[in-house]
């Protein structure tokens, strides 16, 4: 990946000055080629980590992965179900996937009942949607490559040779 | 009792003088330090997970003395496939704790008293007392920032006289960052052949060289017979604490440090042994990432200390930076004293590594970046205000 993208991904809140200083790439250039990553949609958008384990969030309490069996439609295969899937708004994530089923998705919802209803009323009776399995999340350890728990203290002696 | 209880050699090793600093580091709470002579990153946990794995499979025993068989010879194909040069894993690799052994075992195994060992300063602390306490003398010669901290010919030339056994290379440098193009290091080998004098070289920075490849002073035409290569896993993979490094050289001198080794050491712990062997087989991409990053930070110290006003060399190796502190007026303790107490962030005094690191400090850029960036705040603030 490119210097610029890495280190974004790493920390959303580094300034170009500081990008140029850590890759030797000029200031208004750094600039440049963010914005033009921004207009051609590498970059989404800029988010915070917050670990979703130590705060309450009343309408998003509970979640599940879903696997969803599809039967393709002719000539645009899963994209269009997929499309009328991920459109929710509870759903978060939603993958194709290869193997024993074809969509996953990341639903997430304010309590059990919610998400049932979802999975039962909206996705369900869905044409081209020939099944689901419903698994609810317990706990998550690891997030995009962040394990979610406090960073910890530093374990080396503060000075050395 | 009788009062001398402490040898006459040991007495008269001078106690490091900055221990009172480095006392008073460990004593505040809250300080960003860029003192830490250690790599930030946590040892890969392929790495941690394969001592683990081998601990609970029962490997708890005593090695071969020169070290686990399939370590030396993981040693030997790395060191043949990233340079080129090849080591006899039977009779020309011994495996021991960290470079820090390795260095010790060298000096006593070569010295006879009164041998002098040349050893460019400012230099890693260990050195100088390690050849002495083998009975040799430190022979120090001074390097300059103007040549960048780098060792020349002429250097060598001045410092030789017929009771010079050795010379001590150590590049990229701790604590300076000069490190040696191949062209610089063919210009030493040549004055090193002509005086027939053994290289002790450590290279256990090597993987962290940034601008240029690194070159093993074996490599060079005519090095390898008196040359002993002396690296390990402590900087590259992140596993200081694990105590790992190895000696390569010739058969006699390998022999040599061998026996000293099972007599003192015996052989270093075998956990960590397994360890060393899996760093070496397993997967690259953590180690690559680390010298990213350390590369990046190298190039924002440099920026930062010439936007502060600090004049820096450019360090092309290790995680170290070592600027002149002169223009503050401070000595380098001093200033490092000041700064920590006024500022809470801690750098090394130049003179840890010898009188001659007079005017200068040693800031590590093992830290994060959200630190180093605060750090440099602080220290410009701090020189602002003088």
């Amino acid at each position: 990946m490119d210097a610029i993208l890495e280190l974004l991904a790493k920390d959303a809140r580094i300034t170009p000055l500081e990008i140029s200083k850590l890759t030797k790439i000029k200031v208004e250039e750094v600039k440049k080629r963010i914005r033009k990553y921004e207009k051609d949609g590498i970059i989404l958008g800029y988010k915070t980590v917050i670990n979703r384990e130590m705060v309450e969030d009343k309408e998003r309490e509970v979640r599940a992965l879903i696997e969803v069996k599809v039967m393709p439609q002719k000539d645009l295969g899963f994209d269009k179900v997929a499309e009328r899937i991920y459109s929710f708004p509870e759903v978060t994530n939603c993958y194709l996937l290869s193997g024993s089923y074809d969509l996953l998705l990341v639903v997430e919802g304010k309590d059990l009942k919610t998400v049932s209803r979802f999975v039962a009323e909206k996705l369900s009776p869905m044409e081209h949607v020939r099944g689901t399995v419903t698994h609810f999340l317990l706990k998550k350890y690891k997030q995009d490559s962040t394990i979610l728990k406090c960073r910890e203290e530093d374990k080396r002696l503060a000075i050395s040779y | 009792m009788n009062k001398n209880i402490v040898s006459n050699k040991v007495q008269q090793m001078q106690p490091s003088g900055i221990r009172v600093f480095f006392d008073l580091v460990l004593g505040m709470k809250d300080v960003i330090s860029l003192g830490i002579g250690e790599p930030d990153f946590v040892t890969p946990w392929h790495i941690r997970e394969s001592a683990i794995y081998s601990i609970e499979q029962g490997y708890t025993s005593y090695t071969s003395n020169k070290g686990l068989l399939k370590l030396r010879a993981y040693i030997s194909q790395d060191i043949k496939k990233q340079h080129g040069l090849e080591y006899d894993i039977n009779d020309e690799i011994l495996v021991t704790v960290g470079v820090s052994e390795g260095v010790d075992l060298l000096m006593r195994a070569i010295i006879d008293p009164g041998d002098k060992i040349l050893i460019p300063v400012p230099s890693y602390v260990s050195y100088g007392p390690v050849a002495e306490l083998a009975g040799g003398i430190a022979k120090f010669i001074s390097l300059n920032q103007k040549n960048g901290f780098k060792l020349t010919s002429e250097d060598i030339e001045k410092n030789m006289d017929g009771k010079v056994k050795a010379i001590l290379l150590n590049y990229p440098c701790n604590p300076t960052g000069a490190t040696y193009t191949k062209k610089e290091l063919l210009a030493l080998n040549k004055v090193i052949q002509k005086h027939d004098i053994l290289v002790i070289s450590d290279e256990v920075y090597d993987a962290l060289t940034y601008d240029f490849a690194h070159t093993p002073f074996a490599t060079l035409p005519g090095a390898k017979e008196r040359t002993i290569y002396l690296n390990g896993f402590s900087k590259n993979y992140a596993m200081t604490g694990w105590r790992v490094g190895f000696a390569c050289g010739p058969k006699a001198i390998i022999a040599a440090m061998t026996k000293i080794h099972q007599y003192t050491i015996m052989c270093v712990p075998i956990m960590s042994q397994m360890a060393a062997s899996e760093a070496l087989i397993g997967p690259r991409k953590p180690l690559d990432d680390m010298k990213r990053e350390y590369h990046r930070r190298r190039d924002f110290v440099i920026g930062r200390l010439n936007e502060v006003g600090l004049r820096c060399h450019k360090p092309q190796g290790a995680f170290y930076a070592f600027p002149s502190v002169r223009k503050t007026g401070l000595s380098s303790v001093d200033f490092a004293s000041q700064l920590l107490k006024k500022k809470k962030v801690a750098v090394v005094p130049g003179t840890a590594f010898g009188p001659e690191g007079e005017g200068y400090i040693r800031i590590s850029y093992a830290s994060g970046f959200d630190q180093l960036k605060e750090a440099f705040v602080r220290i410009e603030e701090f020189v602002k205000n003088r």
